[in-house]
């Protein structure tokens, strides 16, 4: 299987290079719209043709993929970080603190967090760039996204706490800070880091299904989210395969993160 | 043992194929409703589903044709107005019976007007028919004529009777006895609503033979666009009575015999900037935003041919002003679509001191143009003309944030808060008369978007269309109405508060299998004549 690793890290890295260098590869900007030639199929000029306003496919696929590749990530670290502190926590301490912020985690899921997300777009100022909307949006996603993640950490650190390494530890003179970091902290990682693959693809879907309450990233900064949202429709993808290649991307990246990601988990 | 099995099964599936195409057969019109009918009542109808259901069975006094656009007969064979256009006297048809055999008499209309203006019953549809305050008077002359008095006079008041389905003040159905062509046999809620042909309905084709043709009429509930689309290529629905230019063309590309591009509706798309005084804006942009050349250039930076062309496939054309072109007596011919000329645009605004530096706009303290507009979200088409504008107004140096918001939200900063720059937004009109737009160009009025419920009008040109809608709706005269009403129309255009961009076409899909079908502009589009549409099976059987 090493084949398929080398392969999965060679696109990745492909796919990073051609987002960072986006701004050179890009044959034309992704605002553009030619207005003479909308829903165009590709062609030399537009190598996955336009969208229905003219705009080249495949800037807006570059563009799109470095802003979802750059905060989906973000967000993604967020939310496991938010999940180890809390879950980690509650865990490694157990009893009555676990009890609480166990409820509280409980409490977390089960709020409608459709409707403060709805609120808080209703608040938020209507004139802002379409950057800092995506980052807005991203960053909503990992403070939000903790809950369930903290739950699965707070189980596995309760089964470490009581191990017999643990116990060992304890037993030697650790504690503290000293036992959560050498020792609860690196076993909790696999956890940490499968979190943290689950949550990448799912902030992008989510962003795109935001985009529905006007929360997604604003127009005219392409992100999976959008490019996806495109292909809601039957007319649009109904004899237009090409327009499937977001999807297609999505998912090929998708598998290549969690290729790699279980190659480096296996010698452990 | 096996292949017995298998024989067994052949035969069910075919059974059960031959089943469908048995029930599918016949004489039964099929289309779908997108949504659950909120009432069966004619008088409590405002949703889609529930207007189709009533254009079905509710039997009205006047049909508004809607080819010619002309009042018709049809329960009443005369009527007139008189008393300054406060009271109306029809003269009914004879020998009428609902569709439970209950004869119907001036006393019915005399109920459901009173049903229909009575202020506990809420009904959307009375709305048109308040003209002032005080009661409506309701005269039954004799058996066939009744004389409906009002208030005050209503312009085109026999126009409105288009929307009131008669119902009977004796038959214990209530609602559900009704006098058009159909009556509801049966209703599955989330399923389908069941209509079959009413068998007391009065109207007589040519030949002296009964209609309407069409035996029942099944109206699937489907929200699904995509499912409807594919159920109607699959020959399982007969038309879709309203359709958007991308299942249009995919339609049209599929089989062109069934698309129908009935040319320019009467819904427009506009945007509009936020004049309200007290709104939380800084002061230089509600300078900028009252300011006629500001909107002006606006509106003439914006490429409305590509907004028609690109947005909506061709399907569209630019708007000139309140009325569309759809709307033969009122549209004001004299007044053509602002032109795309960002040069003129930046000419208009360097009168107000504006001055394109370094590819920004800015205003004479030296801010940056740059403004957010608002749109629903969820509506692919606003969210592209937005995207198509932005691009526009960045040629002449503005910077456009395009937010969506959902619909709540949204209406909440247009009525309430006031908390937004501008606004895109689309408007459906059914009614042809202007008096169904009092609510938008009147000052005082809460849809008059641009600055609502003002206490005394604001500039000059509003108080003269203040001055010019109340004239036209106080005369009976249509030549002076209209004279009144163009001048509001040639105010509108050339102070711009709201920013028309395009009407898009009525577009609909029709089965080959269905006869007489002549789609139009008016809703119901393609169903306006329900009771001379005959399916292709029928038309043997008919003559």
């Amino acid at each position: 299987m090493k084949w398929a690793r080398t392969l999965a890290v060679s696109l990745l890295a492909l796919t990073a290079a051609a987002c960072v260098l986006a701004d050179v590869i890009a044959p034309a900007s992704y605002t553009h719209q030619f207005r003479a030639e909308p829903d165009a199929a590709p062609s030399r000029q537009h190598l996955l043709g336009t969208d229905d306003l003219g705009r080249d496919r495949f800037s807006r696929l570059l563009y799109g993929t470095r802003v979802s590749l750059l905060l989906a990530p973000a967000a993604a670290l967020l939310s496991s970080l938010l999940a180890a502190l809390i879950g980690g926590t509650a865990g490694f301490r157990g009893g009555r603190v676990e009890k609480i912020v166990m409820s509280g985690t409980d409490l977390f899921l089960s709020l409608p967090w459709l409707f403060l997300l709805i609120t808080v777009r209703a608040l938020m100022p209507l004139n802002v760039s379409p950057i800092v909307s995506a980052a807005i949006t991203f960053l909503l996603l990992g403070c939000l996204g903790w809950a369930a993640a903290a739950r699965v950490v707070c189980a596995d650190a309760r089964s470490l706490r009581n191990s017999d390494f643990i116990l060992l530890a304890r037993a030697s003179g650790s504690s503290g800070l000293r036992l959560l970091w050498r020792h609860m902290v690196p076993n909790l990682l696999p956890v940490l880091l499968a979190q943290f693959w689950i949550s990448v693809p799912a902030f992008i879907l989510t962003e795109a299904n935001l985009g529905m309450l006007g929360l997604g990233v604003a127009e005219p900064l392409p992100s999976w989210g959008s490019l996806l949202r495109e292909m809601q429709s039957y007319p649009s993808l109904a004899g237009n395969p090409w327009r499937f290649i977001p999807l297609l991307l999505f998912i090929v990246l998708v598998s290549c993160f969690q290729l790699v990601m279980v190659q480096e988990e296996l010698p452990a | 043992m096996k292949q017995h099995r298998f024989r067994i099964i052949l035969v069910v599936i075919s059974l059960l194929g031959a089943i469908t195409a048995f029930a599918q057969s016949g004489s039964e019109l099929r289309f779908c409703l997108h949504s659950e009918p909120k009432t069966f009542n004619p008088l409590l109808a405002e949703d889609d589903s529930s207007e189709t259901i009533r254009y079905l069975t509710g039997g009205v006094l006047i049909r508004v044709d809607r080819l010619t656009q002309n009042a018709i007969p049809e329960l009443a064979t005369a009527w007139k107005i008189s008393n300054g256009g406060r009271t109306i006297i029809f003269k009914l048809r004879d020998g009428v019976r609902f569709s439970d055999t209950t004869p119907f008499s001036a006393e019915d209309v005399g109920y459901t007007v009173r049903q229909l203006m009575d202020p506990a019953l809420h009904s959307p549809t009375a709305d048109s028919f308040r003209s002032g305050e005080g009661a409506v008077e309701i005269q039954v002359l004799s058996r066939n004529r009744v004389a409906i008095t009002f208030p005050a006079p209503i312009a085109g008041l026999d126009k409105l009777f288009d929307q009131v389905g008669i119902m009977s003040a004796k038959s214990p159905q209530k609602e559900m006895a009704v006098l058009g062509p159909y009556h509801v046999a049966e209703y599955k809620a989330g399923s389908y609503v069941l209509l079959q042909r009413n068998p007391n309905y009065w109207k007589h084709d040519g030949s002296g033979k009964q209609l309407p043709y069409i035996e029942s009429i099944k109206l699937d509930i489907q929200q699904n666009r995509d499912t409807e689309i594919l159920r109607l290529l699959r020959g399982e629905l007969d038309f879709i009575n309203s359709l958007d230019a991308e299942y249009f063309d995919k339609i049209l590309s599929q089989d062109s015999s069934m698309a129908h591009d009935a040319g320019v509706s009467l819904d427009s798309e506009q945007m509009w900037f936020n004049q309200v005084a007290s709104s939380p804006l800084p002061d230089y942009k509600k300078e900028w935003f009252r300011s006629t050349n500001f909107r002006r250039a606006i509106s003439e930076a914006i490429n409305r041919d590509d907004l028609a062309r690109i947005v909506f496939h061709g399907h569209a054309r630019p708007a000139v002003g309140p009325v569309s072109i759809a709307n033969k007596f009122w549209f004001n011919s004299k007044l053509q679509p602002h032109p795309f000329d960002p040069t003129s645009a930046l000419q208009r605004l360097s009168q107000d001191g504006f001055q394109l530096r370094d590819g920004v706009l800015r205003d004479r303290q030296g801010h940056g143009v740059e403004f957010s507009l608002i749109t629903n979200s969820g509506n692919k088409y606003r969210e592209r003309m937005a995207t198509m504008i932005q691009q526009d107004l960045a040629g002449i140096g503005i910077k456009l944030n395009i937010v969506t918001l959902d619909f709540p939200s949204l209406i909440e900063r247009i009525t309430r808060s006031f908390n937004y720059e501008a606004c895109l937004l689309g408007l459906v009109n059914n009614d042809l008369d202007p008096d169904s737009q009092m609510n938008i160009w009147l000052s005082s009025a809460e849809n008059h978007q641009w600055n609502p419920n003002q206490k005394s009008p604001a500039t000059n040109w509003e108080a003269e269309i203040d001055k010019l809608m109340r004239a036209q709706a106080s005369t009976l005269d249509s030549r002076k109405r209209k004279t009144y009403f163009d001048q509001v129309q040639e105010i509108a255009w050339e102070q711009e508060p709201f920013i028309y961009l395009v009407n898009r076409n009525a577009l609909s899909a029709v089965s080959p299998s269905v006869h007489n079908a002549h789609p139009v502009v008016l809703r119901p589009q393609v169903y306006w004549n329900i009771d001379q549409l005959v399916l292709g099976n029928e038309v043997a059987r008919k003559h």
